[in-house]
């Protein structure tokens, strides 16, 4: 996120809708986002990682943020959408509830967490770019899928 | 890793592969110093690493192969013979180049390590002088490296006496290097020349057990950690060959492994359609898809020679140091394997090589003593078998002492003693793989630290491959390691629990064993609350898939028990599963980061349907299933059992019984086990055929092939399903017996066309069958279809 750091930059975010929280991650992260697909579960994983999904021919494991980010479940029989978003040399997919525009936001729009956040969530959002109507959250999607 | 400039790139990776091909030629000339052909190549390589070092600006490098080859070059004219020293400074002049190009590659520089001593030696054996001449009698023929360097110190510091007029005690070639440096720093005031401070580094900077320069940098060849390692590929042959980059074949084998998997999706779908052309075109793409896989796989092969290649060097440097005199050989160096298993068979088989001279062979004179040559044999052979690489290591030292282990095993709370008195020989010698076991007397710097042989055998089991170890009291040990040929498409089984599928690599895959009504609910029986199953009298602990992946239990929920064998670290395991499917060539993904830490599963792949499956890491489910822990008695029995008949070849066969006879048929022509109704069964162009699988298979009647009338047909066909070139036919048994791992002799020859004989098995007289004969006579298209 260049965009945080001097005062003029602009970038551009995908967002996404998570249990009523807008969230964003940098465009050039994002490799694709595709509707709901099939999952195989992987039993004794941890929690955030809901299953595999077979992306034409790779294999992309399917986490669940509202674990890590200790959101109230998704009402039941609800169909999560896929943001795959590239970390490392892995390819993973963010479940989301709905999914958003993409939007460009200038960096001076942006500050970090209050100190009130606390919990693990703190660990993982970078801080909020206030928008006139709500404040998109900004996720570090590194430190989601682990060390 | 700093950024360099590619034509650096090029010198290091070129310079890499030829310092290897040195370490080689070295001790080659050592056995015949007369090679001057030898010779003088070993002198091009030098001179040209010279020459383009310092074009580079690279001073040390090129000061120390500067004198190098002026030594060479006289040993070349004849001027000189090649001793053992010579030898071994030369060979140290090869690890400091080594360890200068190595640091060029991470830092970009030649590094703070100091060579002038070395220079220094290898000046002094340019002159015609060996350092030792003057100062005492030649040490004994093998003598040791640090023998060696502590000479190689004193004859330096004679040298430097000799500049400085200075009254000195006496010098003696057999003094230890301590006593070397302390006479040195005597001499130091006086010495002006650079030489003397760098040695005073040389000997400073060096670790107190090992302070000779020397000895560090033998120390670094021999950890096998040079930098030659993944770039290395053969040294000779340039001409119609391009130098590709790893990177390049990976993602070359990655796609080829996704197009694989379309292939097997598009296999499926031309028979739903019944178009002619779709399925002439899908039929080609098929064979077009196979052979592209081949041929990347051996893009990606490499020699075993670029690993066993150090290993001459290896021997040579321990065998030396152990007053040891060993001779290598080795035989087929150009078996081929995939090039991540090249690498990781590379420490387990040093490791190994360490413990056979460390351990295995006896000195000269504990040789001539039991009747042997002084000189210990070192046999190394690779070998293709049965789609697996063989890798024999075998010596013909004293080999393991059977009481010895048990002692040593007693002694360290290994084994019980109980459990030690109901071991056999062979159940004893499998006890130095358990963790902590070390039969050194002494702890040496070579091997033996308790580290050993279950290290090796976990690394060879990671990559999928098995270790087995014989020995013979007195007469050698032996060891022989077989691994996969490749780790990216694998032969798997797949299975079914609770809904999902799930692949078995078919390495760890012993049998199959399925339970119908009333033995599902009695055969399996329990200790406590461990459910087992009593295998041809020994107890298999059974471990439920479902229970431990989902919760759900598999067993007594079911009138049906299917039971996949597996083998784990050398000790069966029963792992229960609801449903068997099939066997599928796999194409092996690796799990993303946060999944990494589930031991059970070893990656996953994509299923012909496009669905994930997860691949079970056997040896991870055992661990998880506490079906192995430290301390248990090894299953020894059961691993040994395919060698323990000696001579006669053991085979898995599957019984059954047609007609009125018992038949055998080797269970690697079985592709699956059917029940089929034999209402489905139709007729076409005059012979019997079934739908199976959406396509039409047809079916042949054992019994009467083999002459024999059979019953009326049951309501359930019992079919065994034999795919040769990608066809399948379906042959009709009355009952399948069993499935029998049984040394068969053949005791009479086969009268009637389609027995290869007959033997007795679970005493019966059985039939062994001969499929493709019984196939090419009652199908005889399915010859043309694939041949065609």
């Amino acid at each position: 996120m260049s965009a945080t750091n001097t005062n003029s930059e602009r970038g551009q975010l995908c967002t996404f809708v998570l249990a009523g929280h807008s969230f964003g991650v940098p465009v050039g992260r994002v490799q694709e986002v595709i509707r709901h697909q099939s999952m195989t579960e992987v039993p004794l994983a941890p929690a955030i990682a809901r299953g595999l999904i077979n992306l034409r021919g790779q294999i992309v494991t399917a986490l669940d943020l509202r674990v890590p980010l200790e959101l109230p479940p998704a009402p039941s029989g609800a169909l999560p959408m896929n943001v795959v978003v590239r970390s490392g040399g892995d390819l993973v997919s963010l479940l989301v509830d709905e999914i958003g525009d993409v939007i460009e936001v200038t960096s001076d729009t942006f500050e970090p967490p209050p100190e009130t956040l606390a919990g693990p969530a703190r660990d993982l959002i970078r801080g909020a770019f206030k928008l006139e109507d709500r404040l998109l959250l900004i996720l570090d999607t590194d430190k989601v899928i682990g060390p | 890793m700093v950024e360099l400039d590619p034509a650096v790139r090029d010198f290091l990776a070129e310079s890499a592969e030829n310092l290897d091909q040195l370490d080689r030629d070295f001790v080659a000339l050592e056995q015949a110093p007369g090679d001057i052909a030898r010779l003088g190549s070993v002198f091009r390589t030098i001179h040209t690493i010279k020459g383009t070092c310092g074009f580079f600006g690279f001073g040390k490098l090129e000061s120390l192969t500067h004198v190098g080859e002026n030594l060479l070059s006289r040993l070349r004219d004849g001027e000189l013979t090649l001793t053992a020293e010579s030898t071994t400074a030369l060979l140290h002049m090869v690890d400091s180049v080594r360890e200068m190009l190595t640091s060029i590659e991470q830092t970009g520089t030649e590094g703070a390590g100091d060579y002038s001593p070395l220079v220094a030696r290898l000046s002094v054996l340019v002159e015609g002088r060996s350092p030792e001449q003057t100062t005492a009698p030649p040490t004994p023929a093998e003598p040791s490296a640090h023998q060696m360097d502590a000479a190689a110190l004193l004859s330096v510091l004679k040298q430097l006496k000799a500049d400085a007029p200075l009254d000195a005690p006496p010098v003696h070639a057999q003094a230890a290097v301590p006593a070397a440096v302390e006479e040195f720093a005597g001499a130091q005031p006086l010495a002006s020349t650079q030489l003397s401070a760098s040695m005073c580094g040389a000997t400073m900077s060096g670790p107190v057990g090992a302070s000779m320069a020397g000895a560090s940098m033998a120390g670094t060849s021999m950890a096998g950690t040079s930098m030659g390692g993944p770039n290395a590929t053969s040294a000779d042959g340039s001409e119609g060959n391009v130098r590709v980059g790893i990177a390049l074949l990976d993602r070359l084998m990655t796609l080829v492994g996704e197009l694989v998997l379309a292939r097997n999706q598009i296999l499926q779908a031309p028979l739903v359609r019944k178009d002619v052309t779709l399925a002439r075109t899908t039929q080609r793409l098929n064979l077009i898809t196979t052979e592209l896989q081949e041929g990347v796989m051996k893009t990606r092969m490499q020699p075993i020679a670029t690993v066993c290649g150090r290993f001459v060097r290896v021997v040579r440097d321990l065998s030396a140091q152990c007053g040891k005199r060993v001779r290598l050989e080795m035989q087929g160096q150009d078996t081929e394997l995939d090039r991540t298993l090249v690498e990781a068979i590379k420490d387990p088989l040093t490791h190994v090589i360490r413990n056979a001279i460390d351990h295995g062979i006896e000195g000269p004179d504990a040789r001539v003593a039991a009747g042997k040559p002084p000189e210990g044999l070192l046999l190394l052979r690779a070998f293709h078998e049965s789609g697996q690489v063989n890798i024999d290591i075998s010596d013909d030292g004293r080999g393991i002492d059977p009481v010895r282990v048990r002692d040593k095993a007693l002694e360290r709370g290994l084994i019980d003693p109980a459990a030690a008195a109901r071991m056999t020989e062979r159940d004893l010698i499998q006890l130095v793989f358990l963790p902590g076991f070390s039969t050194a007397e002494k702890v040496s710097n070579i091997s033996g630290r308790g580290v050993g042989m279950d290290v090796v055998r976990t690394n060879i089991e990671k990559i999928g491959g098995t270790v087995e170890l014989t020995s013979r009291q007195g007469a050698g040990t032996s060891l022989r390691i077989k691994i996969p040929l490749t780790l990216a498409i694998i032969p798997a089984l797949v299975v079914t629990t609770a809904g999902e599928r799930y692949c078995i690599p078919q390495v760890n895959l012993l049998e199959l064993v399925r339970l119908n009504g009333d033995n599902a609910r009695r055969r399996i029986e329990t200790v406590h609350s461990a459910p087992v199953y009593r295998l041809r009298d020994r107890l298999l602990p059974l471990v439920d898939l479902g229970q431990k992946l989902h919760g759900r239990a598999s067993l007594g929920a079911r009138d049906e028990v299917n039971i996949v064998v597996l083998q784990a670290d050398q000790r069966p395991f029963g792992l229960v599963v609801d449903g068997v499917n099939d066997t599928e060539e796999i194409v092996v993904k690796p799990l993303a980061k946060p999944l990494k830490g589930v031991p059970v599963f070893a990656g996953a792949t994509i299923m012909g349907d496009g669905r994930v499956s997860l691949i079970l890491d056997v040896l991870g489910l055992a661990k998880e299933s506490s079906v192995l822990s430290a301390g248990r008695e090894p299953h020894a029995a059961t691993v040994s059992k395919s060698e323990a008949k000696g001579g006669t070849k053991m085979c898995h066969l599957l019984l059954a019984g047609a007609g009125a006879r018992r038949v055998a048929i080797p269970l690697d022509c079985v592709s699956r086990l059917e029940e089929l109704p034999s209402s489905g069964v139709e007729n076409a162009d005059g012979r019997e055929v079934i739908q199976y699988r959406g396509r039409i298979m047809p079916l042949v009647r054992l019994g009467e092939v083999l002459g024999c009338a059979a019953a009326a047909d049951p309501d359930e066909l019992q079919v065994v399903v034999y795919t040769t070139r990608g066809r399948s036919v379906g042959l009709v048994v009355d009952v399948v017996h069993d499935i029998a791992e049984v040394a068969l002799e053949l005791t009479a020859p086969g009268r009637r066309a389609g027995v290869l004989g007959s033997g007795v098995v679970q005493g019966r007289v059985t039939d062994l069958l001969d499929l493709p004969e019984i196939v090419r006579h009652a199908v005889p298209e399915m010859e043309e279809v694939g041949a065609a």
